[in-house]
């Protein structure tokens, strides 16, 4: 039987691992290939890197931290941040990642998606969405979730699976950072509209969420940061607690 | 030498840098002569049956893989590498695929979710020497969307996706792997080492 995925997200300025809070208090978490390591023997199920400057230069730093990651790390890894054309598509794949993760540039340009999904295929190109409860619905957000767009996240996500995309990550603005829980009412929805993969993304504190995430909102996978980086939760710990919670995983202790 | 076969489709440096991580010496290549002078040959792929079967032809590259595994040269075929050894696929249209496998590639129905993306269990049929270093049961790593519906004696693993998907299949010299060896952490690695021995 297919698992539930547990994945790690390394955010990566200049080649190295951070994590804070919307741009401030920036922490320094490690080295990204380090750490890729670490999570792999640990029974990350799958990782997913951030380039969160993105700016010309570091670019070049961070297609190294990708190519690097590949030679040693031997499980499946998405790459997002700043993805703006399918050049962009073309670097990462080659550098070895196995999806792209696209968000703003989605928005903006929705024939990234279908150009991307018949190019490479559908496997590799995750739809990324910021969502944030606006009065009674769910607006989709951009630019690192400064700006609505007034765009109804469950039409949105629809038209990127139809337009081609093969899996979609929802992160939830309300519950980000707070570590209170993913937001299952949102992913719950999302789960019962489209077919493709969800992983959800935003507000794991404690084991008990992602259990909560899993069997009441039906996400097939569950992305947190800070609570690996900072070793609140371990891989191990978490996997064992789902799976004597009924949850099917793959663990390698 | 194992011949990565480049025929514009696909994550070939992935299976390069596996095989590189257990000391085995391959080559991306695309060159004939590579291919026969190659020890063993893996199909890699990622994409649509239709391109890749198109650049295998376009490429000239159908008879040389014919000759190779006639002279019984291991050839292991992935993901979509494995969809292209049978003899059709039903993906997006109707397309004739390389007929080293009976049977035809054919789409997931019913209420599960498409791709089948992530890591499933197998369950091992049949003993063979492929599967020596691995475990009943461990996990792999899955993304696709299209499944080969062949014949029995073939299967050496199945898993479990509603319907019993082949995972591993043999003929032969000729391996397929639906699920991707060089992304499924150390299960992975044992079974391309298992390939690597298979040279003689």
């Amino acid at each position: 039987m297919i698992t539930k995925r547990i994945i790690p997200c390394l955010d990566v300025r200049n080649g190295r691992v951070v994590k804070g809070t919307k741009f401030k208090d920036i922490k320094d978490v490690g080295d990204p290939v380090e750490l890729a390591k670490y999570y792999n023997d640990q029974g990350a199920d799958e990782l997913v890197f951030y380039d969160i400057t993105a700016s010309y230069e570091d670019r070049d730093i961070f297609l190294d931290v990708v190519k690097d990651t590949a030679k040693e790390v031997f499980i499946p890894f998405s790459v997002g941040g700043g993805i703006k054309s399918i050049e962009d598509f073309t670097k990462i794949l080659r550098a070895g990642a196995d999806k792209v993760s696209i968000n703003s540039q989605a928005v903006k340009n929705p024939d990234l998606i279908k150009k991307a999904a018949s190019k490479f295929g559908s496997q590799c190109v995750v739809l990324s969405i910021d969502a944030k409860k606006v009065k009674d619905s769910y607006n989709v957000f951009i630019n690192g979730g400064r700006k609505d767009t007034g765009l109804d996240v469950f039409k949105w996500a629809k038209k990127g699976v139809n337009l081609g995309a093969g899996e979609i990550v929802i992160n939830s603005i309300n519950t980000d950072g707070v570590k209170k829980g993913y937001d299952s009412d949102l992913i719950n929805k999302l789960s019962n509209i489209v077919n493709v993969p969800i992983i959800a993304s935003g507000g794991a504190g404690e084991a008990k969420d992602f259990l909560d995430v899993f069997k009441n909102a039906k996400a097939d996978a569950a992305l947190a940061a800070s609570v690996f980086h900072f070793k609140e939760i371990k891989i191990p710990d978490l996997k064992k607690y789902l799976n004597d919670n009924g949850i099917n995983m793959r663990r390698n202790d | 030498m194992i011949a990565i076969i480049d025929y514009g489709v696909g994550n070939l440096e992935s299976v390069y840098k596996a095989l590189e991580s257990l000391n085995f010496e391959s080559k991306i290549t695309r060159n004939v002569e590579d291919i026969n002078n190659a020890d063993a040959i893996i199909l890699p792929g990622v994409g649509a049956f239709k391109d890749a079967i198109e650049n295998l032809r376009n490429m000239n590259l159908v008879n040389p893989l014919m000759e190779n595994i006639k002279k019984g040269k291991p050839l292991l075929g992935i993901c979509l590498g494995m969809q292209l050894l049978y003899e059709e696929s039903l993906e997006d249209g109707k397309w004739k695929g390389l007929g080293f496998l009976k049977g035809s590639v054919v789409k997931f129905k019913g209420v599960v979710k498409i791709p089948h993306m992530g890591w499933n269990n197998l369950n091992v049929l049949k003993k063979d020497n492929i599967t020596k270093y691995i475990n009943e049961n461990d996990y792999v790593y899955f993304v696709h969307s299209y499944y080969a519906k062949g014949e029995y004696n073939d299967l050496i693993a199945t898993t479990d996706y509603k319907v019993d998907v082949p995972a591993i299949v043999r003929k032969g010299n000729v391996i397929g792997m639906q699920f991707h060896p060089e992304k499924s952490g150390k299960v992975g690695l044992s079974l391309l080492k298992a390939f690597g021995e298979m040279i003689k």
